[in-house]
């Protein structure tokens, strides 16, 4: 039988879906051991959620009634599949605190958080791509050493100091910007800048050592032998086969981004996942907490998920591998 | 944070461990790596090469210092008050002002910086040991040893550190050894996966082979003969979980949920001054800067290291 170009293809595809489907098959059991450890770890608290709840001079009878209303007389495997059970239908359990559903209190916070997140996101991309790009042409020259020592600074600075900078010149010192969110696009500006920060100093770094690879290539020099210039070898050849790690890496750094939307969110009072979860703490509203958690976790599994799979579509050299 | 770029380092690490894999022998395995020197010319190498890193190890051992000798430098008390002069503006008898309860802020970095050094690098430490261990048994003893430890690895690393962190201590309560406790928690998973993946290529060197059949004990050769090569790797993570845990843990006492006042840490510090950001802004620069010197020393220090240490690895 002779292979024919399309066949060869079609096999490869196959390969790759198969790969795809693993990947996500792979990631349920993580899934669940996530749920499983975060129920077992916000369970093992000294004094159990029922006193927590009512307060200390309440009597015997209605503190039976609550630990009965709330399942918690029940063995803790049993308490597990009943919340894997209602998480599966969407139920998150009830706030201790505002006797409301969790799931209802996460969905209303988490627009706020994918706004600023889709915002630093932006933010750290566009920055970070026109400062890698400059450097990388630059190479060794002052704005290459300028550029990414500023990227490193961005890299070591915590994240509250960013938000407190921003917050003192732009919008305290000049006025330029809202000092916190009160739900306009304007108010949103500061803290995506402060929760980009980070990634934008990764991401030129990532941008100048891929682009400054990808320009010693061949099909570079073929390129330049047919007489393009400069610039435009960068922009449509080697910028291209750049991309790929930028992308993978800003998917990755979801985990980093959530993490300091915590902060963030707390600096610019943006009433988010984040704000949701700090609260939850200092209220000891464990479902709350919890339901955070699991969700935040979720959404990051996905990412890393996303991640893997728009590799392996878009590097046809690792399809295979892996 | 350095989180992400942590991220692309233990992978790279990982991958080392492949890359020895393919090395036949421990020879060839030299040969390739073009030296024998050990760890100590290396670092001196590194520091004739590498200046900014020489001059971050210099940062590093002075703030230790700093933080040791800190009754002895610092002018007044971790929380002597002097409420007349409070809120005071940096001057030659204050050098970074005073605030709100008029102490010396000065005085409090340096005192702070026990805790924050503390918190970075024992935890380090603990998560160290206990990856190293877990990560040990997990690549030589395979089977199902791995799959257990692996997995809980996996799910340790899934879940964002900062939330992980804030799980741990609303279980725990907000205490310095509870944060201790968090942080080593959260930190062990990435070294067991490095750990695990040179385990895994070095027990099937020759030498390793060798040792076993002539019958020394599994403990032994995971001590004796593997853990030893994996020594540069793991220091080259170990700079990088110090930054991470004194960024965690000023964050996290930043949100008011990790060391408790009266004590005084970098990230407890910003906290508190951060209510005078618009009128006293000295406050909250102090300790930040404090945080991001240590942080990008460290960082330094780092990529230093990984140039002379791992040699699998360019920089990138």
């Amino acid at each position: 039988m002779k292979w024919s170009r399309s066949c060869l293809q079609e096999r490869y595809k196959d390969a790759n879906m198969k790969q795809i489907v693993k990947r996500i098959l792979g990631t349920i059991p993580v899934l669940i051991g996530v749920i499983l450890l975060i129920f077992i770890m916000l369970r093992v608290v000294p004094g159990d959620a029922v006193t927590t709840l009512l307060g200390e001079h309440v009597n015997q009878e209605t503190i039976d009634r609550l630990t009965k209303s709330m399942n918690l007389d029940k063995p803790m495997m049993e308490q597990f599949f009943t919340y894997l059970g209602g998480l599966l239908r969407g139920d998150m359990g009830q706030s201790y605190k505002y006797n409301r559903s969790v799931t209802s209190m996460i969905l209303e916070a988490f627009p706020y958080t994918v706004q600023l997140a889709v915002m630093a996101a932006v933010f750290a991309w566009v920055m970070g791509m026109i400062l890698g790009v400059i450097a990388a042409i630059r190479q060794n020259h002052l704005l290459d050493h300028l550029f990414m020592g500023l990227a490193l600074f961005g890299v070591s600075m915590p994240i509250f100091m960013t938000s407190l900078l921003l917050q003192y010149f732009l919008a305290f010192k000049w006025r330029v910007l809202p000092l916190t969110s009160d739900g306009s696009i304007a108010s949103m500006i500061l803290p995506a800048i402060a929760l980009g920060w980070n990634s934008a100093g990764s991401v030129a770094r990532i941008t100048r050592s891929s682009l400054l690879e990808a320009m010693q290539a061949d099909y570079i020099d073929t390129a330049k032998a047919k007489g393009l210039m400069g610039g435009k070898v960068i922009v449509f050849h080697a910028l291209k086969n750049s991309m790929l790690p930028v992308i993978t890496m800003m998917a990755l750094q979801l985990s980093s981004m959530l993490s300091g939307a915590v902060i963030t969110e707390s600096i610019f009072a943006i009433p988010g996942i984040g704000r949701l979860a700090t609260s939850a703490i200092s209220n000891r509203d464990m479902p709350v907490l919890q339901g955070t958690v699991i969700f935040t976790t979720v959404i990051v599994i996905a990412g890393n998920l996303l991640a893997d799979v728009l590799y392996s579509v878009l590097d046809p050299r690792i399809r295979k591998g892996a | 944070m350095t989180f992400h770029k942590k991220k692309e380092i233990i992978e790279s690490l990982e991958k080392g461990g492949i890359a020895a894999k393919k090395a036949e022998n421990t020879q060839e395995l030299l040969s390739q790596v073009g030296e024998k020197d050990g760890i100590l010319e290396k670092l001196a190498r590194m520091c004739r090469q590498n200046k900014l890193a020489a001059i971050s190890a210099l940062v590093i051992l002075l703030i230790i210092l700093a933080s040791v000798f800190a009754p002895v430098i610092a002018p007044y008390g971790e929380a002597e008050q002097d409420v007349i002069n409070r809120l005071q503006a940096p001057s030659l008898i204050h050098p970074f002002g005073t605030d709100e309860l008029g102490r010396d802020v000065f005085s409090r970095i340096l005192y702070g910086s026990r805790v924050s050094l503390v918190i970075g690098i024992l935890p380090s430490v603990l998560a160290l040991v206990i990856g190293i261990i877990l990560g040990l048994l997990a690549g030589y003893l395979g089977g199902k040893t791995d799959v257990i430890i692996m997995r809980i690895a996996d799910i340790m690393l899934s879940i964002p550190s900062l939330l992980l962190a804030m799980v741990i201590m609303y279980t725990l309560g907000s205490s310095t050894i509870n944060l201790f406790l968090a942080l080593s928690m959260i930190n062990w998973a990435s070294v067991a996966r490095v750990v695990r993946s040179q385990t895994l290529s070095l027990k099937e060197s020759e030498y390793v082979e060798a040792a076993r059949s002539i019958g020394v004990s599994k403990w032994k050769i995971m001590m004796r003969h593997i853990l030893p090569n994996c020594i540069p790797s793991l220091i080259v993570l170990f700079t990088l979980e110090v930054p991470s845990s004194i960024l965690s843990e000023s964050s996290l006492s930043f949100l008011g949920i990790g060391v408790q006042p009266p004590a005084a840490s970098w990230g407890l510090m910003v906290n508190q001054a951060k209510q005078f950001l618009f009128t006293q802004p000295w406050l909250c620069l102090a300790p930040c800067i404090s945080i991001m010197v240590v942080v990008l020393a460290f960082n330094f220090l780092g990529d230093g290291l990984r140039d002379v240490l791992d040699p699998y690895m360019k920089n990138g």
